[in-house]
């Protein structure tokens, strides 16, 4: 099992979204995110993946996104050159005991506290997937009671631009 | 654009206009309240394209993928909304599965009424998502012509299949502009790279022992003449998947007939004997190479496909050529050596030998009992090499792929995919309106159960369609299985109804008899090939005929089973 991080690009037409995500139904993927929102061209939106599995579920969701018509462009981003980010929203319970310990790593994780009621406290965390699972982590102990990631969102680094 | 060749028109005189300029000739639908603009329009176009009115929207959808089998022309079916258009859903989901090429054209209410839950509204493009190529829900008439033409375009390009086009009431009686164009091109496909077909080229050179495996594809794509001076050239075999049924004929001694569960013993042993397999337009269907992990052991694969999701998706290959599968396999063709494998040759020849003896096996002691086999004789003897086949899905659909023997391309039309009962009255209809040649449908009692309705549609237009009704009372696909899989546990299966087909054909204005005696069939089956309109032959057959020989679900060609004495 590895992970991939797949980019498509799709035109911005009626039910794409539901096309794309109808065939990992139909297929059997199993995604671990999806983000999708919109580019530099109004036309088209972007759609990014990532996904755990063999060599044989990258190939067969890859080929299968290609033969989805709304779909211009899909691309295996490689991990060494793309930048990964993620946002997450995370309320933790508001203790004398925990309240340090939350500020002290958020501000380690270059997070920010948006919202401190006296029940909870609300940190935005934007990292990479990995930074964000620990900073999750971290929180587990201190009672986490709410919380929402977007999912990932990626770009290849500056040199490598999606050829559209 | 010239302004006198714009004109305003409603969408639903685009509608037909479009279909019209795309060549369309024929569409085959059943009217309703959410494309009442459209039949006007058809009413007004009269003489100029071709309506044909179905029992049933599944008829409809059928015969518009019958139409296509034999021609290779895009079908074209109209249902109106809400349950016209799910009525269709079977249909179009068996194009799909068979790469076949539709366009389906509903009408759905009006914008002002869509996701209230409106009388007869229903969202058929989320319905059908996952059984078209593609589909779309047309809001505005200004598009409406671009997009049935893309629609075509779709349908027709690189892998064909269904593309449904949704429109709304609204639409259908706006007024908007229609400008004539050109019948459109398939979209341009990929082409294989060099590297791979050196790969190719390599390894059918260096090849001792190479199959040939075609399906639907190179049936579609008209490949037989090239494919049989391929198989000259290396001194290679031929075998084929369902969907290849009809590409080659059957008198041709490099062809082995159909690999797989019910298939030629031949060509499912040349698959385990081959050192290098040639896919081509063949997705490897579990059918066709029984357990994966068993399959071609000692082989090599070469797999040709246009689309890229085909290339491993079913066996890992070793050199996938990605592309147009007419031009990457002529550029192979014409750069593998000629090569002589004598070795090869005996091997097959013992391999046909072996078949016979199984298929003779099979036919043993039988007597004067009407056997499928007998019937095909007979079926095989009377009719022309430009007979059309269609047949309904179950035991007499592996008997027609086992039996019929084709001389030329495109005479079949079979539900190979999904495996939809009830397909082929439809489908024989479409073929014949296609063609103008003779049907012969050969269907079961279970499936012509399914939509016999469409007899009437037969008799309305004066179909030569032959209907050779193989009746055993029970549904004897099922039932086989349940004999050697599930200790003779009939659930379900022996129908016992006391439907007289002879009287109800007779019902539906067409003529019939029944016959008991394979002497009685021949008498009957020639009488039936001379008579204009349509004519069914109830044949009673033996409940315990089975299709043989089989290989078991998950098994390979080592398991095959090929006792008669099963139901006995």
């Amino acid at each position: 099992m590895k992970r991939f991080v797949i980019a498509v690009y799709v035109e911005n037409k009626y039910g794409v979204l539901a096309r794309v995500t109808g065939m990992f139904m139909r297929k059997g993927f199993n995604i671990d995110s999806l983000t999708v929102g919109a580019t530099e061209n109004p036309e088209y939106s972007r759609i990014t993946i990532t996904l755990n599995g063999d060599d044989y579920a990258r190939e067969q969701l890859i080929n299968q996104l290609k033969k989805l018509f709304n779909v211009k462009i899909v691309k295996l981003l490689e991990t060494e050159t793309t930048v990964e980010r993620e946002l997450l929203l995370i309320k933790v319970k508001n203790t004398t005991e925990n309240r340090d310990e939350i500020i002290n790593t958020a501000d380690k994780c270059s997070a920010k506290i948006i919202d401190n009621t006296t029940d909870t406290i609300c940190v935005e965390v934007t990292g990479e997937p990995i930074t964000i699972d620990a900073f999750i982590q971290k929180m587990k102990p201190l009672g986490i009671v709410e919380m929402c990631r977007t999912g990932v969102v990626a770009l290849e680094s500056s040199r490598n631009i999606m050829d559209k | 654009m010239p302004t006198e060749y714009r004109e305003k028109m409603t969408g639903a005189q685009i509608i037909i206009e479009t279909l019209i300029e795309q060549g369309v000739t024929d569409v085959f639908g059943y009217p309703g309240g959410q494309v009442l603009d459209i039949y006007d329009a058809l009413y007004e176009a009269q003489g100029r394209i071709n309506h044909v009115l179905t029992a049933h929207e599944q008829g409809a959808a059928h015969a518009a993928d019958g139409y296509s089998r034999v021609t290779g022309k895009v079908g074209v079916v109209i249902a109106t909304s809400g349950p016209g258009a799910t009525n269709l859903v079977t249909g179009i989901a068996t194009a799909m599965l068979d790469s076949i090429p539709m366009v389906a054209i509903t009408g759905n209410v009006s914008s002002s009424l869509i996701g209230k839950d409106s009388f007869q509204e229903i969202n058929i493009t989320g319905v059908t998502m996952p059984i078209t190529k593609h589909n779309y829900f047309v809001t505005d008439v200004n598009e409406l012509a671009d997009t049935i033409r893309e629609a075509f375009q779709i349908a027709k390009s690189g892998r064909p299949g269904p593309v449904l086009v949704d429109v709304t009431r609204d639409v259908q009686a706006a007024f908007g502009d229609y400008t004539k164009k050109e019948i459109v091109e398939p979209f341009l496909q990929d082409i294989a790279s060099d590297d791979d077909i050196d790969e190719a080229v390599k390894l059918i050179n260096e090849s001792q022992r190479p199959y040939i495996y075609i399906g639907g594809g190179a049936a579609g794509a008209g490949m037989t003449k090239a494919i049989m001076e391929f198989a000259e050239k290396i001194d290679g075999y031929i075998g084929c998947s369902f969907m290849g049924l009809s590409a080659f004929p059957n008198s041709y001694n490099r062809f082995l007939g159909m690999q797989g569960m019910h298939g030629e013993y031949a060509s499912s042993m040349a698959n385990k004997a081959a050192d290098l397999i040639i896919g081509i337009g063949v997705r490897f269907s579990d059918r066709a190479t029984g357990n994966v992990d068993k399959y071609a052991q000692k082989a090599k694969i070469i797999q040709l496909d246009t689309d890229i999701s085909e290339i491993n998706k079913n066996v890992k290959v070793d050199v996938g050529i990605i592309g147009d599968i007419v031009s990457s396999f002529s550029r192979i063709a014409e750069r593998c050596n000629k090569n002589k494998h004598p070795q090869w040759q005996v091997l097959v020849e013992a391999l046909v030998e072996d078949s016979k003896m199984i298929l003779e096996t099979v036919e043993k002691n039988v007597g004067e009992k009407m056997t499928p086999k007998k019937i095909f004789d007979v079926i095989n003897d009377v009719k022309d090499k430009d007979t059309i086949i269609a047949t309904d899905v179950g035991q007499h659909q592996m008997w027609t792929a086992q039996f019929a023997k084709f001389e030329r391309t495109r005479r079949f039309a079979s539900s190979g995919g999904l495996g939809t009962m009830g397909y082929g009255l439809g489908a024989a209809i479409g073929a014949q309106i296609a063609s103008g040649d003779r049907v012969v449908l050969i269907t079961g009692d279970g499936s012509f159960g399914m939509n016999l309705n469409e007899l009437a549609t037969a008799v309305s237009y004066n179909v030569p369609v032959v209907i050779v009704l193989m009746n055993n009372g029970s549904l004897g696909m099922v039932r086989q299985w349940q004999t050697i899989f599930y200790e003779k546990r009939y659930s379900s299966t022996v129908l016992d109804r006391k439907t007289d087909f002879v009287k109800l054909t007779e019902a539906f204005g067409a003529k019939a008899c029944r016959v008991k005696t394979i002497d009685e069939f021949r008498q009957a089956f020639e009488t039936a090939m001379q008579t204009d309109g349509p004519y069914l032959i109830d044949v009673v057959i033996d409940i315990n005929e089975s299709v043989l020989p089989m290989l078991p679900p998950g098994g390979s060609i080592d398991d095959i089973i090929v006792s008669r004495k099963l139901g006995g």
